[in-house]
C-alpha cells in the first residue's frame, strides 16, 4: 500500500478545498440558510407539523440530504475530471499508486469535505431551529456512509465524463429531481396514493427517510430497508469503479 | 549487465483501430542518452506512454531493470521520471506543493532538502511559493522537469523538451541532462529537433509509422550513412562539366565556378583522390577546397523518406 501517495493525493484535494472555501462552504451555507427563511419561515409557519414536529425542523435533515449528495458528486467528480481536463492526470497514471489507492484518495477527500459541510449545515440549522438528534451515532453513520457512496458516484461521473457539460448532465437531469423529489421537504403520506408508490422507487427516499429517523426517530420506510438500500447503492457503485479500473475505461486507452 | 528498459514485441491499437505501434523491440542500456526520432504522429509519446503505465498496450511485454510493468507495477513506475511534452500542471498549486506532492505521489517519504536542491538546480527556488499558473513557459517546463526528478528516478523520460523554449534555456537543459547522466541516470528523449539528439545522445533510434527503422550508435551512425560533400571553388568558371567527370556525378553551381562532389562510405563511386587527379589532368584549377558531414538532420529524412 503506497499510502504516501493517498496521503498526497489527499491533503491536495483537501487544500484544494480551503482554497475554495467561498464556494465549497459559504455557498452551500447561504443556499441552506435561504431555504430556511422560505421553507422554514415563510411557508413553514402556515404548514402544520409533520409526525409531531415542527415544519423547520422537519426539512433539516433533507436540507442536509440535498446538499450532502450534490457536493459529494461535483467534489468528486471535479477532482478526478480536472485533471484529465488539463492533461495532469498523466502523473497520477505514471505514478505507483493502485486503482485502490487513488479511490481511497480522491473519495475520502470529497467524502471529507461534504461531511464538513453537512455538519456546517447542521450547525447553521441549529441556528433557525430547535434541533433534535435522537439517534447520533446513526446520524453520522448515514452522513458517512452517503457521502462515500456518492463521493464515488461523484468519481464515476468524472471518469466518464468527457466534457464540462457531461460532467453537469447527470447532477442536473438525474440528481437535483431525484432530490427533490424524495421527500426532502414533505413526507410521503401527504402524496396522494399512485405518487406514493412512484416515489418509492425514488433511492434518495431511503436516505432521507433514514437520515430524517436519526433525529427524529420518525420515518417514511423503515430504517432496515433505508440502510438496505444505502448499501446497495454503495455496491453498485463499487462495482462499476472496479470495471472502470479493470479495462482502463476513458482512463488508460 | 542487462539492459534498464526492454521492449519486446510491443504493440497498440487503439480503439478506432488505429495501429500506432506495430511490433516494437527496443533495449535502452544503463546509463545512456538515448534519443527517440520520429516525425510527428509515428508512434513516439505512445510508446514512452506506454512504458510510463499512462496507455494500456494491446500486446508485448516492457521490463524497467527487470520488473515487469504490469505485474510489478509499483517498482517499474518508481523507477521512471516522466517529462510530458504538453505543459500540464495544476495551475492554482504552488511550486513548492507540487513537487512535494510528486514526491509523495511517487511513494518517498518527504525530502524538503532534496527538493530544495532540485529547485535551486532548475533556478525555480526563488519561485518556490508562486502558483504555477504565473510562471513563464520556460519556468512552467522546469518545473514539470522538477516534478518528475522529485522522487529520485533512475531513468527520465523528456519528450519533446525543448519543444518552444527558447535557446538559452535549451542550452541549460542540455547541460542538466548531462550532469543527471554523470548522476546515472538514463535518459530517453523524443525530439524532432535533429541537432538535440545530435548534440545529445549516445545512441539513436528512428520510429516512423508505429515501427523502429534503426537503433544505431550516433557516431556509428553518421560514419555509415553520413554523406560527405565536397566543395571546389573554381579559379576559373566552368560552362560545362567536362564528359570524362561523368562517372563523379558532379553538380555545377549555376554560375559555373563551384562543383560538388557527393559521396559516402558505401558508395560505388570513386574517391576523392581519384577525382582531384583527374581534375589536376583536365587543367582544371580550384581556389579553396571544403568537405561537409551530412547532418543527423538529413540522414533522418533520408531514412524516413526512403520508408514512406
Amino acid at each position: 500500500m503506497n499510502l504516501r501517495a493517498v496521503w498526497a493525493i489527499y491533503k491536495m484535494e483537501m487544500a484544494r478545498a480551503f482554497r475554495t472555501v467561498l464556494q465549497s462552504i459559504v455557498s452551500p451555507v447561504i443556499s441552506t440558510s435561504l431555504y430556511f427563511v422560505v421553507f422554514g419561515s415563510a411557508i413553514g409557519s402556515r404548514i402544520t407539523e409533520i409526525d409531531g414536529v415542527s415544519y423547520g425542523a422537519f426539512i433539516v435533515p433533507g436540507l442536509i440530504m440535498l446538499s450532502l449528495l450534490t457536493q459529494s458528486i461535483s467534489n468528486a467528480s471535479f477532482a478526478i475530471y480536472f485533471p484529465k481536463f488539463v492533461g495532469s492526470i498523466y502523473e497520477l497514471l505514471s505514478a505507483p499508486v493502485s486503482y485502490l489507492e487513488i479511490i481511497i484518495a480522491y473519495v475520502g477527500g470529497a467524502a471529507t469535505k461534504s461531511i464538513i459541510l453537512g455538519l456546517i449545515i447542521l450547525a447553521t440549522a441549529g441556528l433557525f431551529v430547535p434541533l433534535t438528534i435522537e439517534h447520533p451515532v446513526w446520524m453520522l453513520a448515514f452522513l458517512v456512509l452517503t457521502a462515500v457512496t456518492f463521493s464515488l458516484f461523484g468519481f464515476i461521473i468524472g471518469i466518464w465524463a468527457k466534457s464540462f457539460e457531461q460532467l453537469q448532465l447527470v447532477p442536473l437531469l438525474i440528481i437535483t429531481p431525484l432530490t427533490f423529489l424524495g421527500g426532502s421537504f414533505y413526507s410521503i403520506d401527504m402524496l396522494p396514493g399512485v405518487w406514493r408508490t412512484v416515489t418509492l422507487f425514488n433511492p434518495v427516499l431511503y436516505l432521507v427517510s433514514g437520515f430524517r429517523w436519526s433525529f427524529y426517530g420518525k420515518s417514511d420506510v423503515s430504517i432496515g430497508i433505508s440502510l438496505g438500500m444505502t448499501v446497495v447503492f454503495l455496491l453498485v457503485c463499487i462495482a462499476i469503479v472496479a470495471w472502470i479500473f479493470r479495462t482502463g475505461y476513458r482512463l488508460r486507452n | 549487465m542487462p539492459s534498464i528498459i526492454s521492449i519486446s514485441g510491443v504493440t497498440k491499437t487503439y480503439a478506432t483501430g488505429f495501429k500506432a505501434l506495430k511490433e516494437i523491440n527496443l533495449d535502452i542500456e544503463r546509463g545512456e542518452i538515448f534519443a527517440l526520432l520520429g516525425p510527428n504522429g509515428a508512434g513516439k509519446t505512445t510508446l514512452i506512454s506506454i512504458v510510463c503505465g499512462i496507455v494500456n498496450r494491446s500486446s508485448g511485454t516492457v521490463t524497467v531493470d527487470g520488473h515487469d510493468i504490469s505485474r510489478d507495477y509499483r517498482t517499474a513506475r518508481s523507477l521512471i521520471g516522466l517529462v510530458p511534452q504538453e505543459l500540464t500542471i495544476d495551475a492554482f498549486e504552488s511550486v513548492w506543493a507540487t513537487v512535494n506532492y510528486s514526491r509523495g505521489l511517487f511513494g518517498k517519504p518527504a525530502n524538503h532538502a532534496f527538493v530544495e536542491k532540485v529547485l535551486r538546480d532548475l533556478s525555480l527556488w526563488d519561485k518556490k511559493d508562486a502558483k504555477a499558473i504565473t510562471l513563464s513557459g520556460g519556468m512552467k517546463r522546469r518545473l514539470m522537469i522538477a516534478k518528475a526528478l522529485s522522487h529520485e528516478p533512475r531513468v527520465l523520460f523528456l519528450d519533446e523538451p525543448t519543444a518552444g523554449v527558447d535557446v538559452e534555456l535549451r542550452q541549460d537543459m542540455w547541460e542538466m541532462v548531462r550532469r543527471l547522466r554523470e548522476d546515472g541516470v538514463t535518459i530517453i528523449l523524443t525530439t524532432h529537433y535533429i541537432e538535440e539528439a545530435e548534440a545529445m545522445a549516445d545512441r539513436v533510434g528512428v520510429i516512423n509509422r508505429g515501427e523502429i527503422v534503426l537503433v544505431e550508435d550516433k557516431a556509428e551512425l553518421m560514419r555509415t550513412l553520413g554523406r560527405k560533400r565536397l566543395l571546389l571553388e573554381l579559379r576559373s568558371p566552368l560552362a560545362t562539366i567536362p564528359e570524362t567527370f561523368s562517372r563523379y556525378a558532379l553538380e555545377l553551381s549555376p554560375d559555373g565556378d563551384r562543383l560538388t562532389y557527393t559521396y559516402d562510405n558505401q558508395s560505388e563511386r570513386p574517391g576523392v583522390a581519384s577525382l582531384l587527379r583527374d581534375l589536376e589532368a583536365a587543367g582544371i584549377q580550384f581556389r579553396d577546397i571544403d568537405t561537409q558531414n551530412s547532418s543527423l538532420e538529413e540522414i533522418f529524412v533520408n531514412l524516413v523518406r526512403k520508408d514512406a
